[in-house]
């Protein structure tokens, strides 16, 4: 069984939602990334989303452009990147850590080359928002033989069709965008995203994160109800930019929100 | 070389995924899979409906002004002595440069499926030009994305496209050009996708807009072929065209494909030369595979897969990419890519002037600067094709403050 699988399963038992952070690894320093990563966990969070800073996030909103744009200016890499997931496994086993992304640093590193790295750093899954299942044929099987979830998106978008061959694709868990739209942007509508999950859970027993416009203890509290995960982003590293001059605050004051929003969920 | 059934599966594709061999495809966030399939149907299903395509023809003939004229540029011809080389006239077009065909056909689409509102990015300004005069002519809404430094090159495209009626954005992400006013006009995309439609400007993206900007500009080729025939009683030796995302140029090629004996050439920028890394070719860099924009292709990345920078002094070809098709065909050995530099370019733009009162845009001076230096190598019974993509009128601001001059 994955990590990632296990973890859900465990937190099914207890009857809690998985909470799920989005960091961009690199951001604003390499530095504070793997003591971020300890605090998060410290805070009550139960996977962490490492994003892979890329040139151009096309579907990413300012926030996130901008996390990247600080990451790339210490040149982080995406070999960089799993080498802080092997320096967090030194003292966390069991945390599951997927890394998000865009297809391009993979492609360049090559497909084999980034799943033996992956394996041997003790990653657990991926996923690359712009390589859809189609394209994947190559990909997932590479993923697969290192024992590395490959979790899809689903939007709002998706037709039930295309949810059967998402689901019969992905590993882990699958990450329900809860808007049209970049990450960051507009509100969501909890009664809508409840009526695509259970069209969705139709089609699968793989956990559901849902992500994109969750913002606060109340819409991740709202989400939790519906969903086996919240996964949260912009706000936080919206405070990582707040604090980009005080790096040493940082994972304080990130962990200090995903504490409170998981008192939110578990109440 | 290709065989002759390499060629006959060549002008086939891509293949049903939307596959130009190892390259091309969908490569796009999950939000925009659902409407890339729907454009896909609608595309196909309205691409062989004569009622679209007699209002396509239509409308080139009476608003785009088809045919575009074939010129033997006798004089330049005749200076270089070899030889004889033809210009396209596709500055000629209404909006003066070749991409009002794609924009005439993609807002056919639009028109087609109901959808209030096109969005478009732009380099040079002339496909936001374009797509701003279909949008004005069918009342829809009309927004263009367009890089803070290619608003500064290309003012007087701005303002046009104002007057049309669109609402020109100012990207400040990234490199501020061309690439990333595509980034945003994805993110525009993905955020208005019930009420949008996208109009991309070069045969690049997620499939079908390779095959379907390609098919759109493939009149530009249909034509000249015909034009050439009747002219010059046989087919050009060579076709020549600039190569940013690289439409002009597939839509004068792919007519050709399974015509062996023409050699094609892409002309890429080469900024202050391809040894500089200052450049924005890359094919004749020899760029490696990458996956941008919606699909895969040549791509200047670095070693850990970053899109680098590119530099041109024509804002249309400043890109780091290339349409999936040119990758392809330079794979299988049917096409070949060379690069001009700023300099050789902008010599072009000036002698072209001066030699036959035609003022070429800067991209399409790359394609007529390779046609200079390659024609004196040449026989005088051989001729070469030049595709003069745009007129230069948009440029004469950059010409101008090279020599100093501030109006």
């Amino acid at each position: 069984m994955s990590r990632i699988t296990e973890c859900f399963n465990n937190l099914k038992s207890q009857g809690r939602k998985a909470l799920i952070p989005f960091v961009t690894a690199g951001d604003p320093d390499p530095k504070v990334t793997v003591p971020l990563m300890h605090a998060l966990v410290e805070s009550g969070v139960d996977i962490i989303e490492l994003g892979v800073p890329f040139s151009d996030p096309m579907a990413d909103g300012p926030v996130i452009q901008l996390a990247c744009e600080r990451a790339l200016l210490h040149g982080t890499r995406l070999v960089d990147v799993l080498d802080m997931v092997a320096e967090f496994r030194k003292t966390n086993q069991t945390t599951p850590v997927v890394l998000m992304g865009y297809l391009n640093p993979i492609e360049v590193m090559g497909y084999a080359a980034f799943a033996d790295k992956a394996k041997a750093v003790g990653l657990d899954g991926v996923l690359t928002v712009d390589l859809p299942p189609e394209e994947a044929c190559e990909f997932n099987p590479l993923m697969k033989a290192a024992g590395i979830d490959v979790i899809y998106l689903i939007a709002p978008t998706t037709e039930e069709s295309r949810v059967k061959q998402i689901c019969a694709a992905g590993s882990g868990y699958l990450y329900y965008v809860s808007v049209k739209g970049v990450t960051g942007s507009a509100a969501l509508d909890v009664g809508e995203v409840a009526e695509k999950l259970e069209m969705i859970r139709q089609h699968t027993d793989m956990p559901l994160g849902v992500g994109f416009g969750i913002r606060d203890d109340a819409s991740a509290r709202a989400i939790s109800a519906v969903a086996d995960g919240v996964i949260v982003g912009s706000v936080l590293v919206n405070k990582i930019a707040e604090l980009a001059g005080n790096q040493a605050q940082i994972p304080e004051a990130v962990a200090a929100i995903t504490a409170s929003m998981r008192q939110a969920m578990d109440k | 070389m290709p065989t002759k059934e390499d060629l006959a599966i060549a002008k086939q594709m891509p293949d049903a995924s939307g596959h130009f061999g190892q390259f091309g495809g969908r490569y796009v966030s999950e939000t925009l899979m659902a409407a890339l399939q729907q454009l896909e149907q609608t595309y196909e299903k309205l691409w062989r409906d004569p009622q679209f395509q007699a209002e396509f023809d239509r409308d080139l003939a009476h608003y785009v002004g088809r045919p575009s004229p074939l010129y033997h540029a006798e004089r330049l011809s005749r200076e270089l002595g070899g030889a004889q080389i033809y210009l396209k006239r596709e500055d000629l077009n209404h909006t003066g440069a070749h991409k009002v065909n794609n924009t005439i056909g993609q807002a056919l689409l639009a028109k087609f499926t109901g959808k209030p509102r096109v969005s478009a990015e732009t380099g040079a300004g002339q496909h936001g030009v374009a797509t701003a005069t279909v949008a004005a002519r069918l009342g829809l809404e009309c927004t263009v994305y367009m890089g803070e430094e290619d608003i500064r090159r290309q003012a007087l495209n701005v303002y046009r496209m104002k007057l049309l009626g669109a609402e020109v954005v100012s990207v400040t992400s990234g490199t501020r050009t061309l690439k990333d006013a595509m980034n945003e006009a994805m993110r525009d995309w993905v955020t208005n996708v019930d009420n949008t439609f996208y109009i991309i400007g070069t045969a690049a993206g997620p499939h079908p807009y390779p095959k379907l900007v390609r098919d759109f500009q493939s009149v530009i080729g249909r034509e000249a072929r015909e034009q050439c025939l009747a002219q010059a009683g046989k087919l050009p030796d060579v076709l020549m065209a600039c190569v940013g995302g690289g439409s002009n140029a597939i839509g004068l090629f792919h007519p050709f494909i399974e015509d062996a004996d023409v050699r094609m050439i892409g002309v890429e920028a080469g900024g202050y030369g391809i040894e500089t890394g200052q450049h924005a070719a890359p094919l004749s860099a020899g760029s490696r595979p990458g996956v941008l924009h919606g699909n895969r292709t040549s791509l200047m990345s670095d070693e850990g897969g970053q899109v680098i920078g590119t530099h041109s002094v024509s804002a249309g070809l400043d890109y780091p990419g290339v349409g999936p098709e040119h990758a392809y065909l330079k794979e299988i050995g049917r096409a070949e890519y060379t690069a001009i530099n700023d300099d050789e370019a902008l010599h072009a733009f000036r002698h072209l002037t001066l030699t036959e009162g035609i003022m070429p845009a800067l991209e399409s001076s790359h394609a007529v600067a390779e046609a200079m230096k390659l024609a004196p190598t040449m026989r005088k019974d051989q001729i070469i094709l030049v595709n003069l993509s745009g007129r230069g009128d948009k440029d004469i601001h950059t010409v101008a403050e090279i020599d100093g001059i501030n109006f």
